[in-house]
């Protein structure tokens, strides 16, 4: 194509269009990106590249004169590894207890409730959410370990009630770093269906009502179908954020007892850091990249039927 | 796909890949400073090893005027030590000029490349004639090139206190001559002592090093010769008797109760647990650990001041499985001083050494750390000799005192007992189980170089 003919089909395509000049002129016009491109290639795309480099090979941080190119055996030993296998399985079980039922439902529970208490008691329903959400990810950590510590203080509240003691980060660690992370972020999901509810016309659930629909149909048949694009979101941004919880966790239990808790992200932690085997490390922390790709292809197509 | 959807993968890709590349912080240096990197106590309150480092460093300042020392503490437990200074060492920029380094970790260290061979300057600083000839070896790549100073080393044994012993009807100057006598006196102070925790031995992965030193080590070297790694052969050992009795030893003190509850025993916070509050409150009657103990408990930099423990604590070796000569145990290991292969400042650095190492300030961190000479005329010093209690039985344990093997795979066959360890004491695994998994694991860990035993 040549140039008139390409900026008259530019013109076409876009009436309001500023007339371009030469390729010279639009090549000026692309300058103001070039400080953010080159930002992303040196800290986005340069670091993520090194760690594909390094997941082909057999990298270690110590006790090794000379790393060398092995291929795809770090990701042949990762599918023979039980400990790996097991380490999938203990965070597809910590994705799904926590961030799909834990966080998505209590988040659109509370944002639902919220709705129709009063001023006082949302503001103050808010703070309290929104705080654990601010914390940082230690500290967080650090509070909850104190909370379910065998002399923590849910033994304490238990041992006021009469109620048997628990010591759910020895017995039940997943379970108990499940609890800490709903903990910690159901507060974004209440805030993204905070908004989306707010976006319900106010006819459409009053003229559900004139027709005689409860509570339980309105949330069904208008509610749900309503906010499904903000579901779907949050579904995405919560899954992602959960398969990658580490601070949480490592604070919590270090991945024990046992390999009890060992999520991929810990597992990767232990291998790449404790073991030293930074290659192996690595080829795992694309396989979890892998995980989360396909839970972000699932919602995708979630999102995008109409219904 | 929606036009987010490439921006959110790429979101996950940057969450993930950060995790593994946000480790590392730009330094600066300038030709007059020298950068030395230690590990600092868990326990916030105790700075002994901070107070000495920053003595000798304020001497040095003024010896060499114009130079000046920056210290880069580092508050971890041992195996994010290891870690962190091993990330640090590999760029220039970031790397250390000092560093000090576990006995147990440096030979990996060497093999990477990450240390530089002292033997230039070893050559022509006369004090190096007055260590130990152990001590000089602590530090002995396989090139036969030395690339550490040691300040000191360490031995292991039982500590008990007197009055839970007096109170269960056991001797003070008790000294058991087999596993079992240890295993009953645990027993006794069990059903006498209620609400006592009897004997706590060093377990699982929280622990890191120590629990397969102090823990495992010790009762494997008991059990009979090479149980670990064949000298002879040059090969790693498996499939051996004292690897499952010695897992079942452990086994028998989490499943008896004699031990701290496990959940404890497996948190990485134990060896603060014990050292800060289970011995100084008297709530432990025997522990197995190290000659260092001493160090947590002393009025300065201690952080637990506890005069009363010598006269509360007392020491006896650790037996042998069934009592076989010499009759006791123990693991020597250490600390030394190194400088990276990438420091901006070797000579400087190797100055600063030689100020860690001269005999008073080698004899001052002996007497403020507890720790056992490897100086002659630092062991020769009465300061030294009655510094600490106990110092003389510790010291005394020299002679019999084993090492661990001095290879470049050690560390990580380490983390495997670990292993073996932890899923013993959390009941994953039968002991011989357990033990039959560490085969496994250590045989793809050394790349087939075993060797079985029965």
């Amino acid at each position: 194509m040549t140039g008139a003919v390409a900026r008259a089909a530019v013109r076409a395509r876009r009436p309001g269009a500023r007339p371009a000049g030469g390729p010279r002129a639009r090549l000026l016009g692309w300058s103001p990106l070039v400080p953010a491109t080159v930002l992303l290639l040196l800290f986005l795309v340069g670091p993520i590249g090194y760690c594909v480099l390094i997941a082909f090979t057999d990298t270690q941080l110590t006790g090794q004169e000379s790393a060398s190119f092995v291929g795809l055996a770090n990701f042949r030993q990762a599918f023979g590894d039980p400990a790996f296998r097991n380490a999938v399985v203990l965070t597809l079980v910590f994705t799904v207890l926590s961030s799909l039922v834990g966080q998505n439902t209590l988040g659109l529970a509370l944002a639902g409730l919220m709705r129709r208490a009063s001023r006082p008691v949302r503001a103050l329903t808010g703070a309290m959410v929104i705080t654990a959400w601010v914390l940082p990810e230690i500290v967080a950590g650090f509070l909850l370990y104190t909370f379910f510590e065998r002399r923590g203080t849910l033994n304490a509240l238990l041992d006021q009630l009469h109620l048997p003691a628990q010591n759910w980060l020895f017995t039940l660690p997943i379970v108990a770093v499940s609890f800490a992370n709903v903990w910690r972020g159901t507060a974004f999901s209440m805030l993204i269906y905070s908004a989306a509810l707010a976006g319900i016309p106010q006819e459409v659930t009053e003229s559900a009502e004139v027709d005689g629909a409860g509570g339980l149909r309105r949330l069904w048949h208008i509610t749900l179908p309503m906010i499904r694009r903000s579901i779907g979101t949050n579904l995405m941004l919560n899954t992602l954020q959960t398969l990658s919880v580490f601070g949480l966790i490592w604070v919590m239990t270090r991945g024990g007892p046992g390999n009890r808790s060992q999520t991929l992200p810990v597992f990767m932690y232990d291998q790449a850091f404790l073991k030293s085997l930074i290659g192996y490390g690595t080829a795992v922390a694309l396989l979890l990249l892998l995980v989360g790709a396909l839970f972000s292809v699932v919602y995708l197509r979630l999102l995008r039927e109409e219904v | 796909m929606r036009p987010t959807a490439p921006l959110m993968l790429l979101a996950a890709t940057v969450v993930a890949a950060g995790t593994l590349t946000a480790c590392s912080s730009g330094s600066g240096s300038d030709a007059g400073t020298v950068k030395v990197a230690f590990i600092k106590d868990t326990n916030g309150k105790v700075t002994v090893r901070d107070d000495y480092v920053r003595l000798v460093a304020r001497q040095f300042e003024k010896d060499h005027p114009g130079k000046k020392v920056r210290l880069i503490p580092i508050q971890a437990s041992e195996n994010d030590y290891y870690t962190k200074i091993q990330q640090m060492m590999r760029s220039p920029r970031t790397a250390p000029d000092v560093v000090y380094e576990d006995t147990f970790l440096v030979n990996s260290d060497i093999t990477a490349g990450l240390l530089r061979p002292l033997d230039p300057y070893l050559r022509t600083w006369d004090d190096w004639r007055q260590f130990q000839p152990a001590a000089k070896a602590a530090a002995r790549g396989q090139d036969g090139r030395t690339y550490g100073v040691p300040d000191g080393t360490d031995t292991r044994g039982l500590w008990f206190n007197k009055k839970i012993f007096k109170k269960a009807g056991l001797p003070a100057d008790w000294r058991p001559r087999t596993w079992d006598e240890v295993l009953d006196a645990a027993r006794t102070v069990k059903r006498e002592v209620p609400g006592v925790i009897p004997l706590n031995v060093f377990t699982g992965k929280g622990a890191g090093e120590a629990a397969v030193m102090q823990g495992f080590e010790m009762l494997l070297y008991g059990t009979g010769e090479h149980q670990l790694y064949d000298p002879g052969a040059k090969k790693w050992v498996t499939g051996t008797r004292g690897f499952r009795d010695s897992l079942s030893f452990l086994d028998t003190v989490y499943r008896e109760r004699l031990g701290p509850e496990v959940s404890d025993a497996l948190s990485p916070n134990i060896q603060t647990n014990v050292a800060a509050e289970l011995l100084p409150e008297e709530k432990l009657a025997i522990d197995l650990d190290g000659s260092w103990l001493g160090q947590q408990w002393q009025k300065t930099g201690g952080g637990n001041p506890w005069p009363a423990w010598s006269a509360t604590l007392g020491q006896a070796p650790f037996p042998t499985q069934h009592g076989a000569p010499p009759g006791k145990v123990s693991l020597a290991g250490g600390w030394t001083w190194s400088v990276p292969r990438k420091a901006q400042q070797p000579d400087l650095a190797w100055k600063l050494i030689e100020t860690f190492q001269s005999k008073p300030n080698a004899l001052e961190w002996c007497v403020r750390g507890a720790q056992i000479a490897v100086r002659k005329d630092v062991a020769a010093d009465p300061r030294y000799r009655t510094s600490v209690p106990g110092i003389g039985f510790f010291t005394g344990l020299v002679g019999v005192s084993r090492y661990r093997p001095a290879l470049p795979e050690y560390p990580r066959v380490a983390a495997a007992i670990g292993e073996a360890m932890e899923a013993v004491t959390a009941d994953d695994a039968s002991p011989d189980k357990a033990a039959a998994d560490y085969d496994t694991t250590l045989k793809s860990l050394v790349a087939g170089r075993t060797v079985a035993k029965p």
